[in-house]
């Protein structure tokens, strides 16, 4: 059991969740605690020693799936092979008693051939397990599922998202919402006579008429159901997976980098999303500190007044020096950024962050261009959400000069020429962009320019290190110029640059 | 791993548990007798004091006794957090000592202070008598001001102490929080060193506005309590508002969690849930329909934005349909 733990613990901190010798310790000291049999108790109770922060936890399930996956007696595979050809022994229709997610039972599942049931049968008992939110049910339709239209083949080192992608194309689970919703919609319409609540799992409120506010209801009550079967059929699919494989091969290929490591320009739809919720914890977080750091950072000169003041109280004794708080001065933000596609969602984001700390800066002020050059800040400053002005953005910013390529040269002449002289000293400037110019003159002169005037010039590149300066990217001519070229492709360095930025 | 093998062995182990605890794994200080039976029995218990754990809650609970150490436990505010350091201490039956964190907080209130002007008193009265006598006369427990932490270390009866919000203090002050956490004893340079006479269940409460230290989160067990599932948040309701027809509070579930899925500033969380619901209550509602949803969202939301979009979705402009 402890050198499975050890395996555990090496693929966690291989998917990048820092677990200390000390948590590797505490968890080991749990497991004298918690009886193995209970497989949701032992995941919460290592969790609670091994993951310390709740945007790890995706990370560690998948992990803990892996490896303590159910292998129990009665949930052996071995009989089962894994061609997939049921021998249709027990096909006995679900839904089986009990059969919580899990610990369940192995009856039932042996009926994975794919002539254990047809394809209409199979819908119809989906269909089933979704109007009546029956657990059971519902994973034993994933298992059929996955059985009949996964199509998995032993060996094959993927890591599942293909077989997923073909099972829930085949289930169609969209059309089969519209089908539940309209059916509710029928039910109510004519008969108006109250269903009584909870029949076939429906909301109550179904019952009357179906009002705006009880479709909605009913909606997101069958889109959860949904995602808790889209759940059961990762979860079936992972568990063949690793009889098939075993755990390391399978933890590899499903390892995936944490939210703030994802490498922006990269990053899939899906990943976008998951950054843009953690854009935002991120930004509030960066905002507290920052405003502490200025208000603590350091002490000034003793401020006479206030410490014979606050003497008083003991008897005239000066116990408990004040001190002055200096007001550092903040400064101000210059941004410009290339939204051309490739870099886009990278410029995206740093603009949303460098709002959302805006306060700690006397002045930001962001540019944004493709070819042509426009300002943007307006966008920000009536909004509530710099989600929302980031959208405005990309829909009302006029950044298409002739073609709509990047040109970083002819952006930044047209810069100079029009805000030039609103740079001072007390300006850092932000330039964004990979530097891939399309064979455009690169005007470098005015990064130069820029330079000699404001307090600091950073280049932000969103592209590793490697690329730079191969192809069309001219960032070393504009490198020369510049204080700093940072490499910044994930949340986490965005986080930091900004942070020291302030 | 033979599934069988892996399944003997805890029930082998669990019920001398307490008798091995003389070979401790690490360098912990051991928990006493343990206050739990079972993490099922820790659910139970708790929802016998009308707090409804689910799995991970109780889980960490559970272990927090049995490994004698804190919990950390982070989520969105109004989840309950500060509620679970409440009805655990109900359930116990112990004392609950709250440290209530803030921004300055710091030695002399949260660990203990020396009561100068009780010892300026002591000195101005005394003046005549040996410096020696005196000084170790004004360094004695009866000049020492005990704090919430100190507290909790030097209370006889069962408590439980609940450090809340311990992500308002800057990142040193942490530093004071290692010492009692980990090894359950308070160092005064002073007195010498006061070790806790019995291990009291510490709850750390978190809203997460910045990052903790990791020396913190490596002493603590984590615990992250989300927004509650439906069926969960409707158990609550039930058990939390006298007098709630099963219908409304099912209804009444069904629109938070509606409402938790739409992109708004700052979600509806638990106890708006159960203030929105005593309000119907009390105004006889028996089932919600839009308007009357529409007419108290400023009970589940506080912002303005968030109210005027809830109430354009609740009324039924659908962006998927």
């Amino acid at each position: 059991m402890l050198d499975l733990l050890t395996g555990f613990v090496a693929e966690l901190r291989a998917a990048g969740i820092p677990v200390s010798l000390t948590e590797h310790l505490d968890a080991a000291e749990a497991l004298r605690h918690v009886p193995l049999e209970d497989r949701e108790g032992l995941k919460y109770a290592l969790g609670a020693s091994l993951v310390k922060s709740s945007t790890h936890w995706k990370a560690y399930e998948t992990a803990f799936e892996i490896y303590f996956s159910v292998r129990g007696p009665g949930y052996s595979i071995e009989g089962e092979e894994p061609e997939g050809d049921g021998n249709g022994s027990d096909t006995e229709r679900p839904p089986e008693p009990a059969a919580g997610s899990g610990t369940g039972t192995g009856r039932g599942r042996g009926g994975g051939g794919a002539e254990g049931m047809s394809a209409e049968e199979l819908a119809d008992l989906l269909y089933k397990a979704l109007a009546g939110a029956n657990g059971a049910m519902m994973a034993a339709v994933a298992r059929q599922a996955v059985a009949r239209y996964a199509g998995m083949e032993p060996g094959r080192p993927v890591g599942g998202t293909y077989y997923l992608y073909r099972t829930l194309r085949n289930l169609d689970l969209d059309t089969l919402l519209e089908r539940l919703v309209e059916e509710a919609r029928h039910r109510a319409a004519p008969a108006g006579e109250p269903d009584p609540p909870g029949d076939a799992g429906v909301a109550p409120g179904a019952a009357v008429g179906l009002t705006p506010l009880e479709e909605r209801l009913l909606r997101d009550e069958l889109r959860a159901r949904i995602d808790q079967l889209r759940e059961e059929i990762e979860h079936e699919i992972r568990r063949r997976l690793v009889e098939d494989r075993g755990s390391e091969a399978l933890a590899k290929s499903l390892r995936k980098p944490l939210p703030e490591d994802v490498d922006v320009m990269h990053a899939t739809r899906d990943e976008l999303v998951a950054l843009r919720k953690a854009l935002q914890p991120l930004s509030r977080k960066l905002a507290v500190r920052l405003a502490r750091k200025r208000r603590h950072g350091r002490k000034g000169a003793l401020d006479f007044r206030s410490t014979v003041r606050h003497s008083l109280s003991t008897g005239g004794v000066p116990l408990d020096p004040k001190f002055r708080y200096p007001r550092p001065a903040k400064p101000e933000i210059v941004v410009i950024a290339d939204i051309s596609g490739s870099v886009a969602s990278f410029a995206r984001f740093t603009l949303h962050l460098v709002h959302a700390i805006s306060s700690q800066f006397s002045k930001v002020r962001s540019f944004v261009f493709i070819d042509g050059i426009d300002e943007v800040t307006r966008f920000f400053e009536h909004a509530d959400d710099p989600v929302d002005a980031v959208h405005r953005i990309n829909t009302e910013a006029d950044v298409v000069w002739v073609d709509g390529h990047s040109d970083y040269g002819h952006a930044f002449s047209v810069f100079w020429e029009r805000w030039g002289e609103e740079i001072t000293p007390r300006t850092s400037v932000l330039l964004l962009g990979d530097a891939r110019n399309n064979y455009h003159a690169s005007q470098a002169w005015v990064v130069k320019e820029l330079r000699d005037r404001a307090r600091h010039v950073y280049w932000l590149n969103p592209e590793p290190r490697a690329y730079w300066d191969s192809g069309d990217s001219i960032v070393g001519e504009y490198a020369v110029h510049c204080d700093e070229v940072i490499e910044c492709r994930t949340l986490r360095q965005l986080e930091q640059f900004v942070g020291e930025l302030a | 791993m033979s599934a069988a093998g892996g399944a003997a062995e805890p029930a082998s182990r669990h019920p001398t548990g307490a008798a091995r605890t003389d070979t401790p794994l690490s360098g912990f200080p051991q928990a006493g007798a343990p206050r739990f039976e079972s993490i099922d029995g820790v659910r139970r218990g708790l929802a016998g004091v009308s707090y409804l754990a689910d799995e991970g809650i109780a889980g960490a609970v559970y272990l927090a006794d049995r490994l004698a150490k804190p919990v950390l436990v982070e989520g969105p505010a109004g989840t309950g957090k500060t509620e679970l350091a409440k009805s655990v201490a109900r359930l116990t039956g112990s004392r609950l000592i709250r440290l209530q964190c803030y921004e300055g907080l710091d030695e002399s209130k949260a660990l203990y202070e020396w009561n100068y002007k009780k010892q300026l008193l002591r000195i101005q009265a005394g003046s005549g008598s040996e410096w020696q006598a005196l000084e170790e006369d004004i360094f004695s427990e009866e000049f020492l001001l005990a704090r919430p932490l100190l507290d909790a270390i030097r209370a006889p009866d069962p408590v439980v102490l609940l450090i809340d919000e311990v992500d308002r203090v800057e990142l040193e002050t942490e530093a004071l929080l290692l010492e009692i956490l980990s090894e359950y004893q308070v160092s005064i340079p002073e007195l010498g060193t006061v070790r806790a006479t019995q291990i009291p269940l510490v709850f750390l409460t978190s809203n997460n506005t910045r990052e903790l230290s990791e020396a913190l989160k490596r002493r603590c067990l984590y615990l992250h309590i989300d927004y509650p599932q439906l069926e969960r948040e409707r158990a609550i309701v039930e058990t939390r508002v006298p007098g709630i027809s099963a219908s409304l509070a099912d209804q009444v579930a069904r629109i938070v969690r509606s409402l938790r899925t739409l992109d708004l500033k700052k979600h509806p969380s638990v106890s708006e849930t159960l203030d929105w619901a005593r309000t119907l209550v009390l105004l006889g509602v028996e089932s919600v329909d839009a308007e009357q949803a529409r007419d108290t969202l400023h009970i589940l939301l506080k912002y303005r934005s968030d109210i005027e979009r809830a109430a354009k979705e609740l009324a039924g402009v659908d962006p998927a349909g």
